[in-house]
C-alpha cells in the first residue's frame, strides 16, 4: 500500500519531467495522485480539498520559476505546504512556534485531556507528567475524572506512582464514586492548596455525538477553567477524526492536540485534519508503550509519512533510541584502547538489530525507491540467521567469546553441536568477527568516536 | 468498586439477551441504522435531491466516490465498487437513481455477504478458546465483557483469561467485567508472561469443565515485531494443551480507524491467523467503511459489531442490514 502510493506519485510526476514549467494541465494528474495519497493516508476529504487548492495556487505561482525540475519543485511544494499547514509555519514575528507547552504560567498549570474512547488519554496523561517533570515542573498532581470505564481510575493511579506524581483521590476506599466534575473540583483545590506546579485531569473517552457526555466534559471544563485543553487523537484515526475534532473544539475551546500511537505504521493523516479544523497546534506525539515515549511534534516527519516518502528521520531516531548509548560508548572506549572486537561485542550488535524489529522493520521505514535496492542486498540480513548466530555465540565459553583465536577445529565442532548449526556456519561467524574487527580498527583513534556520535546523542537538526 | 456506577452495561439490563428475540433483532437493525448515521452523513444523502431528473452521469458517480472515501472505504475498494457501477452505466443498465442505489448495494453486498459468518461454538473439545487481539484502544476488553455475557446467556460456562499483563490496571478492568457477568477470571500479577497466563487459564478451564475461554491480550501495534512474536508465543502455548486452540482468533477493530485497519488485519492475520473480526464503536459518526476494504482484500468473517455501550448494542454482523444502513440512512 505504502509503496504503491509513493510510486504512483512518482509516476505522475514523471510526466512533469522534461517540461519547462508547471502549468495547470500538466499538474492535474499529479494533483490527483496527491489527492489519492492524502485520502489513503486518512486525511479528511474536506481538508484534502482545501489543501489541494493551496498546493495548486503555490505551484502555479512564481515560486517555481527558479526550480531545478518541475517534478522536484512540485514535491517540495506539496511537502512544504503540508509542513506549514501542520504548524511548522512562521508567525508574524518570523519565528516558528515552539512545540510543546508554554510553561511560563502561574502555578498550578491546569491541563484537561479529552478525546474519543481508546485514543490513549490515560497513557498520555502519564507521559505528559513525565515530560513536565523532566522540564523542571517537579510537583505534578494527576486526577482521573473517568468514572465510566472499569478500572480507569486505578490505571492512572498506578501510572502516577510509576512516573512519580501525586494522585488525587478525594473519596474513601469503597465509597461510591463522586461525579466527574466533583473530582475535578477537588483536584483543583488540592493543587492550589498544596502548591502543585501542574494539575493534569484525565477524562473518560466519549463520542462527540453523545450529548450527555459532552455536557459532562463541559461541566468539568467549567470547574477547572484549564489553561490547556488538549485533544488526544489516535494517529490511526480515519475520516471521522475531523468531525470529532470539530465537535470537541466547539465544546471546549481546545488549545492544542496530542497525536498518539505514532510508532505504528499508520500514515497519520488525522494530524492534518485535526490541525486544519481546530486551528490549534499539535504539541506532542506518543511514540511507544513506555511512559518515556512522548516526543515534541515534528510536522516535517509526519508530512513525509503522509506523502509516503518514508520516514528516514524516524528510523534514525529509532536507531538512536534502541542502541544503548552506554554500550556504544563502552565499545568505543574499548576500541580506542586498541582492544579487539570480540564475540561479546558482535552478540551485542546482533541483538540490537533484533531489538529494532529486525532488518525488515527497518526497511519498512525507507522510502520505496531505496527499499527495493536494500531488500535485494545479500542474505546476510536474514533474521533467522541472526538468531542462529546469537545461538552459536551463546554456545561459546566466555573465554572463547573474549578471545576468538582460541577457537580451533575441536572447539568449532563443540560450538556447532551446542547451537545446532553446521561447522561451516561457525567458520562464517569467525570470518565475520574478523572482518568487523578490521573495520573497527580503521575507525578507532577518533574515527569511531565520531561515528558513534553521528549515530547517537545528537538529534538531526529539524 | 468503580464498576458499580458505570453507565456501561452493568445495570438494569434484561435477564435474557434482547437481541435473540425476533423483535430484538429488528430493534438492533433500526438502532444500527440510526446510530450509523448520526450527523446526517450517510452515503446517498441528498444525492437524489442534488440531481433531480438527471441521468446517472460521471458527476453523480464522482459524488458517490467522494462519499465512499469519506466513509473510510479506501481508494482501492471504492474503485472496485465504482468500476462495476461505471460499467453498468456505460451499458445503460442504470436508468435512474433508484437503479443506481440498488446497484451500489449489490456491489457492496457482493463483497460483504461472504463475510457474514456467525461465530459458532463447537461443542467438541472443551474449552472453546477465543483469543482476542488488536491494537491499543480498539476495545478488546469491553468486547470480552460483552461476549462473556452473550455466551453466558446461551447457558455456556465462560471463563476469562487476563492476558494483558502490560497496561496498568488492565487486569482489574477485566476482573470488573468478570464480576458483572459472574464468570471466573484467571489472572496473574502485572508484568507476568502472557503465555503463562493463558496456559494457566487453559488448564483451569479444562479442570472446571468450562465451555468458552475468552483470552484477553495486551493491545499492540502490528508493526512492533517483538510484540507480535509475543502473541505467537501465546498461541503456541495454548496449542500445547489443545492442538486445535485457539478455536477463534478475534481481531477487534475500531470503526473510527482509517486505512491502517487494513494493515492491521493483514499483519495480525499473518502472525496468528485471524479467524474473525469484531467492529466496535459504530455509534459515532464513523462509518466503519474499512470493513469493505478488509473484506475485499482478505475476506475474513466479520463476527460481531458494536453500536453502543449497552449489552444489546452488540450483535452478529448482518451484511444486508449493514449495507442498508450505510447506503440508505436511517429508516
Amino acid at each position: 500500500m505504502f509503496d504503491q502510493l509513493s510510486q504512483r506519485l512518482t509516476g505522475a510526476l514523471d510526466a512533469l519531467r522534461g517540461r519547462g514549467r508547471i502549468t495547470e494541465e500538466n499538474i492535474s494528474g499529479a494533483l490527483r495522485q496527491v489527492r489519492m495519497a492524502l485520502l489513503e493516508a486518512d486525511v479528511a476529504l474536506q481538508v484534502v480539498k482545501i489543501f489541494i487548492e493551496a498546493v495548486k495556487a503555490r505551484a502555479l505561482g512564481a515560486e517555481v520559476s527558479r526550480s531545478l525540475t518541475p517534478g522536484q519543485a512540485f514535491i517540495k511544494i506539496v511537502h512544504d505546504e503540508l509542513v506549514s499547514v501542520m504548524g511548522g509555519q512562521e508567525n508574524e514575528d518570523g519565528q516558528k512556534p515552539e512545540p510543546g507547552l508554554n510553561l511560563r504560567t502561574p502555578a498550578p498549570l491546569v491541563i484537561l485531556l479529552a478525546g474519543l474512547q481508546g485514543a490513549g488519554k490515560t497513557t498520555t496523561a502519564a507521559k505528559l507528567t513525565r515530560w513536565l517533570i523532566g522540564q523542571g515542573k517537579k510537583r505534578v498532581l494527576l486526577a482521573s475524572a473517568d468514572v465510566h470505564r472499569p478500572a480507569a481510575i486505578l490505571q492512572l493511579e498506578r501510572l502516577a506512582e510509576q512516573v512519580g506524581a501525586a494522585f488525587c483521590k478525594p473519596w474513601a476506599e469503597g465509597a461510591p464514586l463522586p461525579k466527574a466534575e466533583d473530582i475535578a473540583a477537588a483536584a483543583l483545590e488540592q493543587a492550589r492548596k498544596s502548591l502543585f506546579d501542574v494539575l493534569i485531569v484525565d477524562t473518560a473517552g466519549r463520542l462527540h455525538v453523545d450529548a450527555e457526555m459532552m455536557e459532562e466534559i463541559k461541566r468539568i471544563d467549567q470547574v477547572l477553567q484549564p489553561r490547556e485543553r488538549l485533544f488526544v487523537v489516535d494517529s490511526m484515526a480515519g475520516q471521522d477524526a475531523v468531525n470529532a475534532a470539530r465537535a470537541f473544539s466547539e465544546a471546549l475551546a481546545l488549545t492544542g492536540a496530542i497525536l498518539t500511537k505514532a510508532d505504528g505504521d499508520a500514515r497519520g493523516g488525522a494530524a492534518l485534519s485535526v490541525r486544519q479544523v481546530t486551528g490549534k497546534p499539535i504539541l506532542f506525539m506518543g511514540t511507544g508503550e513506555k511512559v518515556a515515549a512522548l516526543e515534541l511534534f515534528h510536522p516535517e516527519r509526519i508530512a513525509s509519512r503522509i506523502l509516503g516518502m518514508g520516514d528516514v528521520l524516524s528510523l534514525v531516531e529509532e536507531v538512536e533510541q534502541q542502541i544503548d548509548q552506554d554500550q556504544a560508548q563502552k565499545l568505543a572506549r574499548k576500541l580506542g584502547k586498541g582492544k579487539g572486537f570480540n564475540f561479546t561485542d558482535l552478540r551485542e550488535q546482533l541483538t540490537q538489530v533484533q531489538r529494532m524489529g529486525g532488518i525488515s522493520a527497518m526497511l519498512e521505514k525507507l522510502p520505496s525507491q531505496l527499499k527495493g535496492a536494500a531488500a535485494a542486498a545479500p542474505g546476510q540480513f536474514d533474521e533467522r540467521q541472526i538468531k542462529r548466530q546469537i545461538a552459536a555465540i551463546d554456545s561459546m565459553t566466555p573465554r572463547e567469546r573474549r578471545r576468538p583465536n582460541l577457537i580451533d577445529g575441536s572447539r568449532k565442532r563443540r560450538i556447532a553441536a551446542g547451537s545446532g548449526v553446521q561447522v561451516q556456519e561457525i567458520n562464517r561467524l569467525l570470518k565475520q568477527q574478523l572482518q568487523m574487527q578490521k573495520a573497527m580498527k580503521k575507525f578507532s583513534k577518533g574515527g569511531l568516536n565520531r561515528l558513534m556520535r553521528g549515530m547517537g546523542g545528537r538529534r538531526p537538526p529539524l | 468498586m468503580f464498576g458499580s456506577r458505570s453507565k456501561a452495561p452493568a445495570d438494569n439490563r434484561p435477564t435474557a439477551s434482547a437481541a435473540d428475540t425476533p423483535a430484538g433483532k429488528a430493534g438492533f437493525f433500526s438502532r444500527l441504522r440510526a446510530r450509523l448515521n448520526r450527523g446526517d452523513s450517510w452515503l446517498t444523502r441528498d444525492i437524489a435531491e442534488l440531481l433531480p431528473g438527471r441521468q446517472i452521469d460521471a458527476e453523480v458517480l464522482e459524488e458517490l466516490e467522494t462519499r465512499m472515501l469519506t466513509a473510510d472505504v479506501g481508494v482501492e475498494a471504492t474503485e472496485e465498487i465504482l468500476g462495476k457501477l461505471r460499467d453498468q452505466v456505460a451499458r445503460k443498465e442504470l436508468k435512474d437513481f433508484d437503479a443506481l442505489l440498488a446497484a451500489l448495494k449489490s456491489a457492496m453486498l457482493a463483497i460483504l455477504s461472504p463475510c457474514q459468518q456467525p461465530l459458532t461454538v463447537a461443542s467438541t473439545g472443551k474449552p472453546f478458546v477465543v483469543l482476542v487481539v488488536g491494537v491499543n484502544g480498539s476495545g478488546k476488553t469491553t468486547t470480552i465483557g460483552k461476549l462473556a455475557r452473550r455466551f453466558k446467556d446461551q447457558n455456556l460456562k465462560v471463563m476469562l483469561a487476563a492476558g494483558d499483563t502490560f497496561r496498568a490496571a488492565a487486569i482489574e478492568q477485566l476482573q470488573v467485567w468478570g464480576r458483572r457477568n459472574a464468570v471466573p477470571v484467571i489472572a496473574q500479577h502485572s508484568g507476568a508472561d502472557p503465555a503463562a497466563v493463558s496456559f494457566d487459564a487453559m488448564e483451569a478451564a479444562k479442570a472446571r469443565g468450562i465451555d468458552v475461554l475468552l483470552a484477553d491480550t495486551a493491545g499492540r501495534l502490528q508493526n512492533q515485531a517483538h510484540l507480535m512474536e509475543e502473541l505467537k508465543k501465546v498461541k503456541r502455548t495454548l496449542q500445547r494443551l489443545d492442538p486445535q486452540a485457539p478455536h477463534e482468533v478475534l481481531l477487534v477493530l475500531d470503526a473510527g480507524l482509517g486505512q491502517n485497519a487494513v494493515a492491521q488485519a493483514v499483519q495480525f492475520n499473518d502472525a496468528v491467523g485471524v479467524t474473525g473480526l469484531v467492529l466496535t464503536k459504530l455509534d459515532g459518526t464513523a462509518k466503519g467503511g474499512t470493513v469493505l476494504a478488509i473484506a475485499q482484500r482478505l475476506g475474513l468473517p466479520i463476527r460481531f459489531i458494536g453500536i453502543g455501550e449497552q449489552a444489546e448494542d452488540f450483535d452478529e454482523f448482518d451484511a444486508q442490514a449493514f449495507v442498508e444502513a450505510l447506503v440508505s440512512g436511517p429508516a
